[in-house]
């Protein structure tokens, strides 16, 4: 009964390390639910949550910078293609992109023959594509919004110093619209997490799929989902703190100055 | 015409469903919205506070996990009610937690949230002087209510009440996770037993898409109607 306590104590080698396995084996003691399993599936989703929401917010917003400079573009033949795409992943559920791109990929002339199959093959690629278009279609509407609201006197001060349009956009433009788009981004942060839910329905093993599991096993849904939920509220106190903290940072010239 | 392999009728049915549900929550929403607006507005402590609480973690949590909480816990929690009924008083009866219900309670439990707070910055931008005025030409609460504050409030709360519509109606997508045949699980299994997806997810995404464009339409004639009087502001 005892020898998990010699042991740990032989690992670490100090008393503290011990408290501490030793209070957590007492509060898993009595519980049938969350045993040192579940929690490796629920830490295993956690780790497929963040891993799918980090990488589709990475390339959405890669995606989503040159897609928002030209989607405020003068040019109707450049701005239009761009807005039928924000159109149509804004205006219909990611439930049905993410089925779509699932089911819809073996379909693809020769992708099961080419290197890419492997990759594509399992459900993580899928959602990641899913996500990663979504949220670019999202992420450039936020953009081209800050673009936009640009003022005047700015881009009539950069064109009499005589800036070329790309200078102008890479040095005025952009550096003040991000900061602008900056709590309609973390917005969209919170909103992928959430999102991310449904990668669930595709077999994934994410926060939502252990819970799922756990459940399921157990039947216990008050138990499985009610944990998962606190976890995802942590996360989501965590992205808004970061947000406010990166707002207070960049934002800081637009505060009414004290003292 | 529409048979789509003999899916046509039932992906149509699917569509009403996901209708129903969409406005049905919207109308519960609305509801719970102006109930949790007044709390929150409201000058007692534990109503200002349990709205609050109310919001906050509602939106911080994802709507599938609520949806499955409320689904799979719900059935659970009438059994342990229909239990303690038969159990203490030998009452015998027996609810059936359905998924219409489910996902109609969750989806305006979920949006009621967010409506609260749509509502709340709509009634503050009223202006305060409007209310004295019509208490002072001797109207009742409930007519202040009625005849100022609500018809200008609608006025501030569109464009946030839209917007809550279109992410309400996108997210009835995810009652078919749950079990409930609306389009969506339709499409979904009959990309499996044919492998033929496009053919009905597409159509499904295109009922999406025209449901957003109708309503937008709607909320802009909305819009220009309770813009009366404000110079087309």
């Amino acid at each position: 009964m005892h020898d998990y306590k010699n042991a740990m104590t032989l690992a670490s080698g100090g008393s503290e390390m011990l408290d501490i396995s030793a209070w957590f084996n007492d509060l898993l003691a009595g519980n049938l639910i969350f045993t040192p399993t579940t929690l490796g599936y629920y830490w295993q989703g956690l780790v497929t949550t963040t891993q799918l929401v980090f990488l589709s917010l990475v390339a959405g917003l890669v995606l989503a910078i040159p897609l928002a400079i030209m989607r405020s573009s003068k040019h109707k033949w450049i701005s239009l293609p761009i807005y039928f795409y924000t159109y149509v992943f804004r205006g219909t559920p990611l439930l049905i992109q993410l089925y779509i791109i699932y089911y819809g990929v073996v379909f693809i002339d020769g992708i099961q023959q080419s290197f890419l199959w492997p990759i594509l093959r399992e459900a993580f690629y899928p959602a990641l594509i899913a996500f990663t278009l979504n949220t670019a279609a999202y992420t450039t509407e936020i953009f081209r919004g800050a673009i936009k609201a640009t003022s005047k006197g700015e881009i009539e001060a950069a064109r009499a110093y005589g800036m070329s349009d790309s200078l102008m956009m890479r040095r005025i433009i952009l550096p003040s619209a991000f900061r602008r788009a900056l709590p309609a981004y973390g917005n969209e942060v919170i909103f992928m997490l959430h999102a991310s839910a449904i990668a669930s329905v595709v077999t994934l093993m994410d926060l939502t799929g252990a819970a799922r599991f756990v459940y399921a096993r157990f039947y216990a849904p008050f138990e499985a989902f009610l944990f998962v939920a606190a976890i995802y509220l942590c996360l989501t106190f965590a992205i808004l703190y970061f947000f406010r903290f990166l707002e207070k940072k960049l934002l800081a010239h637009l505060r009414p100055q004290t003292n | 015409m529409l048979d789509l392999q003999g899916y046509g009728p039932r992906l149509i049915e699917g569509a009403g469903v996901t209708l129903q549900l969409a406005v049905l929550s919207l109308i519960l929403a609305i509801v719970l919205g102006l109930l949790t607006a007044t709390a929150k507005m409201s000058r007692s402590w534990l109503l200002h506070r349990t709205a609050t609480v109310y919001t906050t973690v509602i939106r911080s949590v994802p709507d599938l996990v609520l949806m499955m909480l409320l689904f799979f816990g719900g059935q659970i929690g009438v059994n342990a009610i229909s239990d303690m009924l038969y159990d203490h008083y030998g009452i015998d009866i027996y609810f059936n937690f359905n998924a219409f219900a489910a996902g109609v309670l969750t989806i305006g439990f979920i949006f009621g949230a967010y409506m609260g707070e749509t509502f709340r910055g709509a009634f503050m931008a009223v202006d305060y002087g409007q209310i004295e005025a019509g208490k002072a030409y001797g109207m009742s609460n409930a007519l202040v209510f009625r005849r100022i504050r609500f018809p200008q409030m609608m006025r501030h709360a569109l464009p946030g009440l839209s917007n809550n519509w279109m992410v309400l109606l996108k997210t009835t997508a995810l009652v078919s996770v749950i079990g409930l045949t609306d389009m969506v699980r339709v499409a979904a299994e009959a990309s499996r037993a044919t492998h033929e997806p496009f053919v009905f997810l597409i159509p499904v995404a295109l009922v999406y898409l025209l449901i957003a464009s109708v309503s937008e339409w709607m909320f802009a004639r909305l819009q220009k109607r309770y813009d009366i009087g404000f110079g087309g502001q």
